[in-house]
């Protein structure tokens, strides 16, 4: 790729994927051969021509990059008149930046050799990306999802089913997301030698963390190039919604070497984070090792996982990438949390004010703006991640506001 | 020096493999897990490994899971644990425990070390956690002088095999199968083959573990294991009540074929 998207930054992890005190490898034995040989290839992988060119023309050709900036005026009326940029992944295939992860390692699966390939999900964003990415590359596909997550993201699992893959709904634990990734992890243990786990966020064991940003830095590259074209100058603040942090973490690394632009985070608040009831980590969270990295976490003092709790199930997780550790450690990148109503409140704001419907998950990123539109004035300058579009959420919309038909 | 090397050259002077029986810790109830582990400990495990309960065991498979889940939902606590590791002592049998690394990260891990040592605990296994990240492990290990036992697993290289010998003390643990825990009605034809490289690395005590549910299943492993580790099969026999009964076939079965020391 031209551009470098993968090219080594200084900002990669140690050679064993340590962010700081952050990251790494907490996991049984029996998956380091695996996360070893993963690690190995992607290294090659990262600078080889021939699969920079791949990468980048399953990019253009089929997930439609580059994605588009569009500003949004009348949004940003109500953001103390600041302006605010939109980068629009929701105009990517599959409707979400999740194509980006997916098409790179799908791409490295068939440079291992092999030949199936499973993942979590939460939202069914990353389930339905990766589904379709097995259906372009002729990979067997399995996705876990909670069974909660299978109620309320219904045409998620008709879509994955429609292109192929087999949908397991998860009935333990707590039956979200992380129990997905439980699932799919006991799954990959007995299975590692021909099944490849492609996990969907920038967390887990390295070298997720480092390989998945990378294949999300696109949107940063992108979003940098595009806004000094537009508004002739860089955001004074880049927003973007964290639940695992891989949209953010890609578009956080377009601006990360340039210390005038404010790196802002919006995590679940749910119901408030004065409640037991949300998933805001960075936020409210404390360093534990959960899913294979050391990074904050929701847990008890017993170090028992906490449920998380969020109106979109795409953020509804209780841990968070290691990297994202780091950036609130080091000050680069700052956090804050989002209610489901403020979310909902800005889901709402954007469909009608400039006929874009976000996905749930976004709308928390759009819920910051509004907020930070406020504290920077008139002159203030926000670019806004639009991680995904928001047709999967029309259930949730209709309980939240009441949109059914009255009968 | 190994405070479980007494264990192993015991049976080595039986020229037998060990015992070692797996449950959770408060399963079905903390009061419940000690008389079971008592029970364990009279009918014939020379060892018992007490399980740490945690919301997230990703290499659990269901039976174990449910215990643990069970286990949470009566309320167990973490420093529940250190009674249950008393109480083994108290029968006179020797306890390790078996814990996912985020709750002794909670705890604290000196602290963990500490409070497990005074409780009569000779060692910890440590599924999650690899000798590579284990740094603060090995200091806390040490100065309590508990055994700190790894893991390997047939896809292991020979240089992490290496890596995890020198790090571990008192046994390895050898996984026979590529998978979670849950009994299997045929033991792994993979697990001969990685105690034998294991071998070239170590003369440690090597305990095998992963589907083992019977006597005739122990008979198989103990040709070539130090010791035989049955968990899931124990979780099954509480809710059977045929815990005794288990524990008799399956120390039956350590005994009918002599070990390689």
């Amino acid at each position: 790729m031209s551009r470098g998207q993968l090219a080594p930054t200084p900002h990669d992890p140690d050679e064993r994927g340590h962010f700081g005190p952050w990251g790494g490898r907490f996991m049984p034995e029996a998956l380091i051969a695996a996360v070893d040989e993963l690690a190995a290839f992607y290294e090659k992988a990262r600078v080889d021509p021939e699969f920079l060119d791949e990468f980048a023309r399953l990019l253009r050709d089929f997930a439609g990059r580059p994605s588009l900036l569009t500003e949004a005026p009348k949004f940003a009326a109500h953001a103390g008149g600041a302006r605010v940029f939109l980068k629009r992944e929701d105009l990517n295939h599959t409707g979400s930046h999740k194509i980006n992860n997916v098409l790179g390692q799908a791409l490295l699966t068939k440079r291992m050799g092999k030949k199936r390939v499973i993942a979590e999900t939460g939202a069914g964003q990353h389930g339905v990306a990766t589904a379709t990415a097995c259906a372009l590359m002729g990979l067997d596909c399995v996705v876990y999802m909670g069974e909660v997550d299978t109620e309320r993201q219904a045409l998620n699992v008709a879509r994955m089913r429609l292109l192929g893959a087999q949908v397991i709904p998860v009935t333990n634990g707590s039956r979200t997301l992380k129990d997905a990734i439980n699932e799919a992890l006991r799954d990959w243990v007995a299975n590692v030698d021909d099944t490849h786990y492609l996990l969907g966020t920038a967390a887990g064991p390295h070298p997720f963390p480092v390989l998945v940003r990378d294949f999300h830095r696109i949107i940063g590259i992108e979003a940098r190039e595009q806004i000094l074209e537009k508004a002739g100058r860089l955001p004074d603040v880049v927003a973007a919604c964290v639940g695992g942090g891989s949209n953010a973490i890609g578009i956080f690394h377009g601006f990360i070497d340039d210390p005038s632009v404010r790196l802002v985070g919006l995590e679940p608040g749910g119901d408030g984070i004065e409640t037991s009831r949300h998933g805001a980590t960075l936020t409210a969270g404390t360093p534990g090792s959960l899913h294979g990295a050391m990074s904050y976490v929701l847990q008890d003092s017993d170090g028992q996982i906490a449920e998380a709790h969020s109106i979109s199930a795409g953020l509804d997780y209780p841990g968070v990438g290691p990297e994202h550790a780091h950036l609130k450690d080091t000050g680069r990148a700052e956090y804050r949390p989002v209610t489901d109503a403020q979310a909902m409140e800005a889901f709402a704001l954007l469909s009608r004010e400039e006929g874009i419907i976000p996905a749930v998950e976004s709308a928390h990123a759009l819920a910051g703006a509004l907020v930070l539109g406020r504290e920077l004035g008139p002159e203030g300058l926000i670019l806004v991640n639009l991680s995904g579009r928001g047709d999967k959420d029309m259930d949730t919309a209709i309980k939240w506001f009441g949109l059914g038909v009255e009968s | 020096m190994s405070r479980l090397s007494s264990v192993f050259s015991a049976c080595r002077a039986e020229s037998r493999a060990a015992l070692i029986g797996y449950l959770p810790a408060g399963y079905p109830t903390v009061e419940g897990s000690k008389d079971v582990l008592r029970t364990m400990v009279s009918s014939g495990c020379d060892l018992v490994e007490v399980g740490l309960p945690f919301s997230d065991p990703v290499m659990d498979g269901p039976t174990i899971q449910r215990a643990a889940e069970q286990a949470l939902r009566g309320g167990f606590r973490v420093r529940d644990l250190f009674g249950v590791v008393e109480s083994v002592a108290a029968a006179g049998g020797r306890a390790v425990v078996m814990t996912y690394w985020n709750p002794v990260l909670a705890y604290g891990v000196d602290r963990f070390a500490r409070d497990l040592a005074a409780a009569g605990g000779l060692g910890v296994i440590t599924p999650d956690l690899v000798p590579d990240e284990a740094a603060s492990w090995m200091e806390a290990t040490d100065a309590h002088d508990l055994d700190r036992i790894f893991l390997v697993a047939p896809s292991s290289t020979e240089e992490r095999i290496g890596l995890t010998a020198r790090s571990s003390r008192g046994f390895l643990y050898a996984t026979s199968v590529m998978g979670v825990t849950g009994a299997r009605d045929v033991v792994s034809s993979a697990a001969p083959a990685l105690v034998k490289r294991v071998r070239e690395h170590t003369d440690m005590p090597i305990g095998v573990g992963l589907g083992v549910r019977n006597g005739a299943q122990a008979a198989e492993l103990a040709a070539f294991a130090d010791g035989v580790i049955v968990g899931s099969a124990f979780v099954s026999a509480v809710q059977d009540d045929t815990v005794a009964a288990l524990t008799e076939e399956l120390a039956a079965g350590v005994r009918q074929v002599p070990s390689p020391a």
